[in-house]
């Protein structure tokens, strides 16, 4: 049933519970996990900034999901990790909607409260929109 | 470039670059207006340096997908000049900008850009941010509370309308809501009219009525390296961010190139000297554009609209320009480099706060790199000269074993001589030096030094281990220094 889920990642304390949900579900259905990393105009500019070169800005965004990805390598599940540019939320969904997944693994909160304040959660956005089974970890 | 990659940076992506151009095009128009007001000239001379800039870029440009135009930091570097000298000396000092832009390019001297260290950067935009804000001060000099009102209102719709929709511009709707206000409302209060003239026709060839003498360029030179150096800071930066935006690559010399070209027929239609910006290009990207056409469209469409509506923009409030302006200072700050600045490696933070003081006390983005950058290669010769020797001893105690650690440079000698106990009772040492490097005539200079205090002890000194480099700038210089020394 869940054979292909989608884990949204963004390297925070929820995060790290969903992807805890992501493997179980994944585990109990013999399924594969895809672990998605959204960076977004802010950050790009954040990072590229902080960096000395392209090379640094990947090997810190490698740091920033590798306690989700320590995780999944530690599980017997078969997994596979993405990072895409773009609006966290519209990205998620097009990526989910084109690649035919079977469940997405989202957490309810992400970094900043401030954020989901002014523009929404994104969780919410992508319950709406994407067209399989949402799951929301709180 | 061939005929493929030509048609797919053009013309791969024409409703998403239609779209984005035409989002940017709105969003430009306040920016280009309140860019002239700091740099103290009509706001034409923006707007038509916003056009050519992003029309000449399409073409020329290396980074499809950015957007260039008049920007805050260009803006902030000509004030003492169009002030001190006049219109026609900017546009001089724009041409002459980008001429040194497109050797900049030629002669592919944007690698030279890394070696301005990232707190350098930070500190740049941070800088940048608060020589923006700190510009929009005087015009609440003297103003009524409605002014303060109006503010405040353009500020709550530019960040509270993305909640409604993002497909257009919150800066624009802001813009046009205060400027209705305003009208409407028959609220007296200061417009962009009251600071300069809108003239609605297209920007024609001019050549600056300047003096062509040595006085001349001694008057612009200056202010064009300025503009040079910051206006490719920013635009190499904006690059960057679109590269890693979009996950493709730039040609950063190319665009170095074609900043100057832009520059150049900018300076001889009227405009003032500009360079990319990351905010436009964000937005440019964001709203579905990356390439070449969007920065066309943009620059397009932004002519067109002035020329259908420039009646109406001379009556925007000068509030409305404030608030965007505020808006612009918050998005260029890089508040992580503040929540962060406890982190950081006390030195990187140094170096960013230098540059900010050096730039707010100077009014000069360029000297404030510079100060940066001066800074940092000071921290980084005081950090790479450290070395370490450690001591052995040997043969029963006869001999000892100094094994050097480190870079010997100019540096580092000083230091590295200290090391060493001269009086020491032994009859020979040796000096491994496989895990050091000499870089230089002061490290062969320094060696021979202490083979010679060595020997006035009475001590043989035999040095081992140099990698095959240094064994070649001894060979190469220490057989002279000894020569001529003794």
């Amino acid at each position: 049933m869940f054979k292909k889920i989608l884990l949204a990642t963004d390297g925070s304390a929820h995060s790290i519970r969903s992807a805890d949900h992501a493997i179980k579900l994944a585990e109990n259905f013999g399924g594969t996990v895809d672990a998605v990393y959204v960076v977004d105009g802010k950050k790009s500019k954040e990072d590229v900034l902080h960096s000395v070169d392209k090379y640094e800005v990947k090997r810190e965004r490698n740091e920033k999901i590798k306690a989700v990805k320590e995780m999944l390598e530690q599980s017997s599940v078969e997994f596979n990790t993405h990072i895409l540019h773009g609006e966290p939320g519209p990205t998620i969904v097009e990526f989910a909607n084109k690649n035919d997944y079977d469940c997405v693994v989202i957490g309810s909160r992400g970094l900043n409260d401030l954020q989901t304040m002014i523009l929404g959660s994104v969780s919410h956005k992508v319950a709406k929109r994407v067209e399989c089974p949402v799951l929301i970890v709180k | 470039m061939n005929l493929q990659s030509l048609k797919e940076t053009w013309f791969g992506n024409v409703r998403g670059d239609v779209l984005a151009g035409i989002v940017v095009a709105l969003a430009l128009i306040p920016e280009a207006i309140a860019f002239s007001i700091i740099a103290g000239v009509d706001p034409m001379v923006g707007l038509y340096a916003s056009f050519c800039i992003a029309v000449v870029i399409a073409f020329v440009g290396g980074r499809p997908g950015m957007i260039s135009g008049a920007t805050g930091a260009m803006a902030l570097l000509m004030v003492t000049l169009v002030a001190d000298h006049g219109l026609e000396y900017l546009f001089a000092a724009t041409i002459l900008t980008g001429i040194i832009q497109i050797l900049f390019g030629v002669f592919k001297l944007a690698n030279v850009m890394k070696f301005v260290p990232r707190s350098v950067m930070v500190g740049f935009v941070n800088a940048l941010a608060i020589m923006i804000f700190t510009s929009q001060l005087q015009h609440f000099v003297g103003e009524t509370w409605v002014m303060y009102g109006l503010v405040a209102l353009t500020l709550a719709i530019i960040y509270l309308f993305p909640r409604i929709t993002k497909a257009v511009p919150s800066t624009l709707v802001a813009i046009i809501a205060v400027t209705a206000l305003a009208i409407f409302g028959g609220i007296g209060v200061r417009t962009v009219g009251d600071l300069g003239s809108l003239t609605q026709q297209l920007p024609v060839f001019l050549i600056p009525e300047i003096p062509l003498n040595f006085e001349t360029l001694m008057i612009i030179f200056p202010y064009s390296l300025s503009l040079a150096i910051v206006g490719l800071l920013e635009s190499l930066l904006t690059a960057n961010i679109v590269d890693d935006m979009t996950d493709t690559e730039s040609n950063k010399n190319r665009e170095s190139r074609g900043q100057g070209i832009a520059n150049v027929v900018t300076g001889f239609f009227g405009g003032m000297a500009g360079c990319a910006m990351i905010g436009q290009s964000v937005i440019n990207v964001k709203s579905g554009g990356n390439g070449r056409l969007s920065s066309l469209v943009a620059g397009v469409f932004l002519m067109f609209l002035i020329i259908v509506l420039g009646g109406v923009v001379v009556q925007i409030p000068m509030a409305a320009l404030v608030g965007v302006m505020i808006m612009v200072s918050i998005g260029t700050f890089d508040w992580s480099s503040v929540k962060n600045l406890h982190k950081i490696p006390k030195t990187d933070a140094a170096v960013m706060v230098v540059t900010v003081v050096t730039v707010v006390v100077t009014h000069d983005l360029s000297k404030g790199v510079l100060a940066g950058v001066v800074l940092s290669a000071i921290f980084f010769a005081a950090k790479i000269s450290k070395v370490k020797v450690n001591e052995i001893v040997a043969l029963e105690g006869s001999k000892k074993i100094y094994k050097v650690h480190g870079q010997i440079f100019f540096a580092s000698v000083n230091d590295l001589v200290e090391k060493f106990n001269f009086n020491d009772s032994v009859k020979e040492v040796e000096i491994d030096l496989t895990n050091a490097h000499l870089w230089d005539d002061s490290a062969i200079g320094a060696l021979d030094k202490i083979e010679m205090k060595f020997e006035q002890n009475h001590i043989k000194v035999e040095y081992t281990g140099l990698n095959e480099e240094s064994k070649h700038l001894k060979k190469r210089i220490g057989g002279m220094s000894k020569a001529s020394g003794h």
